[in-house]
């Protein structure tokens, strides 16, 4: 009896937020504060601990938009992880290799220049992942599962194993700088949300994915190049673990082959947490940025409660089964 | 009948399976000429020896696949089980007996939990399984501090060499205690699929879920059935994995699931159900195994070894998909 009042609040919230689960997720971080403040008290909202997670989140944030993406059209990306530390390591190479004999206009130029070439290898892996999903009929899951050990190979045969670290100032401000007390890494967080958010509502494009997620035969029958759109879509996905592998690589300071391999699961996590339905079709990427805040929140909470940060990974689990199954006891009909 | 030999023979030769066999057959025979290492009975023990654990798992997630689910909890349900299993058999002693029923007995609750997670709150069941992924190795780490154990029973140390025999001058082989579970997998997991009425009824549910329900399938008991399975799988290939590892190491179980996934996809299973067999599992896990071993064989720098595994992946699945692709639209208009 004691939820039906919550239930109705809830719907409330339904109302104003035109989504069930965005309204389950400000339900659940409003709950998530309240609770955080009586334990932790006046620390959960100092300064420190809002900033030290505004610096945490972007990395799994941007990780968590390229598997948005290609959950959205009904597929999966494995590969995003292997990717980032690819182009990261193109990145490192290039930097460590030209920028300390170099100066002035050069040493711009060296910096733009191997981001670029980060961004290309991205892409170039993208465009393999659309090919072979997109023309050759490859499912998703298998072919990414078959780029990401490609890239993880290629990454680690290059560097053998090695970590290359020591970038210029502009790099590492990338990772650890703030403008006007605002990491420059969310603002880099929300410079990819942003569009990522308007191309899916707003543009022809988006809206095809959406179509393609939902039914991607009835998509093709109805006259649409469901393979051109998967193949673009892929490329983003990979632009977007491009851009992810400079925010790591400028946050450590380094790159490796193996970094943030635990992320990808946890960016599957995120995704689904955030009303992204892991068959397709529906899915905002302002519920990703909640469910993202949210995993931040208990994370940075159980920091400072000095709990382990496998209780975080359990909790973590057991927040995403108790969303999902929110709409069943909300009394509306499960998909 | 030689009639129905040929059509059937037609049929397999059109099959996903066929493809797999003839990828495996070259590059065993290219492989065996060019290293005469490869083709050993050595070779072909310590194969099967260290493939044993990901074959166990992976004939569990068939069966899943199968029945239209997905689990991917599995290799945090065998770091719970290796070691709750062996702490207990290292402070109350036990046998070979005692410790498996126990780390079947806690594979198959763990497997259950996940069956009603997906079937009471009606949660895809990629959902339930990324999150107690999470909820298991979270906890067991946190309980155990991700501590190793070193010291195991002795007779677990020392294991089993059963059917000892001698081949060429001074090597001698015998089945382990890893090859006698995959082969006992690979029966009982056949026989569930091909010869009991349960099986029929797991390809059909997972062939279309709403209609087997109609049909008056008991979908509830036959999940339960079906990830109950999965997670004794996990048991029991957690336990052939500490012993030959001589560890219980909780931190390296949980991030293999995808070369699990792999062999079983490869194999020709598909993720929406209904479809896959024993036979297109074991030439999926052996294509991996070949491959990777074939790899170290010839001498290729170990740093290089998963591009080149990559690279077949990549291009034996896009052959494969091609190939079909080729049939379909030459048989009907798609």
């Amino acid at each position: 009896m004691s939820n039906v009042p919550a239930l109705s609040l809830r719907r409330r919230i339904v109302g104003l937020a035109g989504s069930g689960t965005v309204a389950t997720l400000i339900l659940l971080l409003f709950a998530l504060w309240v609770v955080f403040a009586i334990a932790i008290g006046d620390r959960f909202f100092s300064v420190n601990t809002l900033q030290s997670m505004a610096f945490q989140m972007p990395e799994l944030g941007i990780l968590s938009l390229a598997m948005m993406l290609a959950l959205l059209s009904g597929g999966l990306n494995l590969s995003i992880i292997a990717t980032a530390n690819l182009s990261g390591l193109t990145i490192a190479f290039l930097l460590t290799r030209y920028i300390p004999e170099s100066q002035g206009l050069a040493w711009v130029g060296i910096q733009v220049f191997a981001i670029a070439a980060g961004f290309a290898v991205a892409a170039l892996v993208g465009l393999l992942n659309g090919f072979v999903i997109a023309y050759l009929g490859v499912s998703p899951i298998l072919a990414t599962l078959g780029t990401m050990t490609l890239c993880k190979g290629l990454a680690i045969g290059l560097s053998r194993g090695n970590v290359i670290s020591g970038f210029p100032e502009p790099i590492v401000f990338i990772g650890n700088g703030t403008v006007f007390g605002v990491p420059f890494a969310l603002i880099v967080l929300a410079f990819c949300a942003l569009p990522v958010a308007l191309m899916l509502n707003a543009t022809p494009f988006g809206a095809k994915v959406y179509m393609i997620g939902s039914n991607e035969k009835a998509t093709r029958y109805s006259g649409i190049n469901t393979r051109a759109v998967l193949l673009k879509l892929y490329v983003f996905s990979s632009l977007l673990a491009g851009v992810a592998a400079v925010v790591m690589l400028a946050r450590f300071n380094s790159a490796n082959a193996a970094y943030g391999e635990s992320y990808l699961l946890v960016t599957i996590l995120a995704a689904v947490l955030g009303g992204i339905d892991p068959f397709g079709g529906f899915g905002k990427v302002g519920g990703l940025l909640l469910a993202l805040i949210i995993l931040q929140v208990i994370s940075s909470a159980f920091n400072l409660l000095n709990l382990s940060q496998f209780l975080t990974l359990a909790i973590w689990g057991g927040i995403l089964i108790a969303v999902a199954a929110v709409p069943n006891f909300a009394g509306k009909a499960p998909r | 009948m030689p009639e129905s030999h040929i059509a059937s023979f037609g049929r397999f030769r059109r099959s996903h399976e066929f493809w797999l066999l003839i990828v495996i057959l070259g590059l065993c025979a290219s492989l065996g000429f060019a290293n005469a290492q490869f083709l050993t009975m050595q070779n072909l023990f310590d194969l099967l020896t260290s493939y044993a654990f990901v074959g166990i798992l992976a004939l569990g997630l068939l069966v899943v696949l199968i029945a239209g689910g997905i689990d991917i909890s599995f290799t945090a349900t065998a770091s719970v089980a290796q070691y709750v299993t062996l702490s207990l058999a290292n402070a109350y002693g036990a046998n070979w007996i005692g410790v498996f029923a126990i780390a079947i007995g806690i594979g198959g609750a763990l497997g259950a939990l996940n069956a009603i997670f997906i079937q009471k709150l009606r949660i895809p069941s990629i959902i339930v399984s990324v999150a107690t992924l999470n909820i298991f190795y979270g906890l067991l780490i946190f309980f155990t501090g991700g501590k190793y154990i070193y010291s195991l029973p002795d007779w677990f140390a020392t294991g089993i060499f059963w059917f000892e025999f001698e081949w060429g001058k001074d090597s001698s082989y015998g089945v382990n205690l890893q090859i006698l579970a995959l082969a006992l997998a690979f029966l009982v997991t056949w026989l569930l699929l091909n010869r009991t009425n349960i099986g029929r009824q797991i390809y059909a549910m997972g062939g279309n879920t709403d209609a087997a329900q109609r049909l008056g399938f008991h979908v509830f008991g036959l999940n339960i059935l079906v990830y109950c399975y999965m997670g004794v799988m996990a048991g029991i290939a957690s336990l052939i994995q500490a012993q030959l590892a001589q560890s219980v190491a909780p931190t390296v179980l949980v991030g293999k699931e995808l070369d699990v996934v792999a062999a079983v996809v490869l194999g020709g299973a598909s993720l929406m159900g209904g479809v896959g067999s024993v036979f297109g599992t074991f030439l999926g896990l052996t294509l991996l195994a070949v491959l990777q071993n074939g790899i170290i064989l010839l001498g290729v720098s170990s740093y290089w070894s998963p591009f080149f595994v990559g690279l077949v992946i990549l291009i034996s699945v896009s052959a494969t998909a091609w190939s079909q692709r080729e049939r379909r639209s030459q048989s009907a208009s798609r």
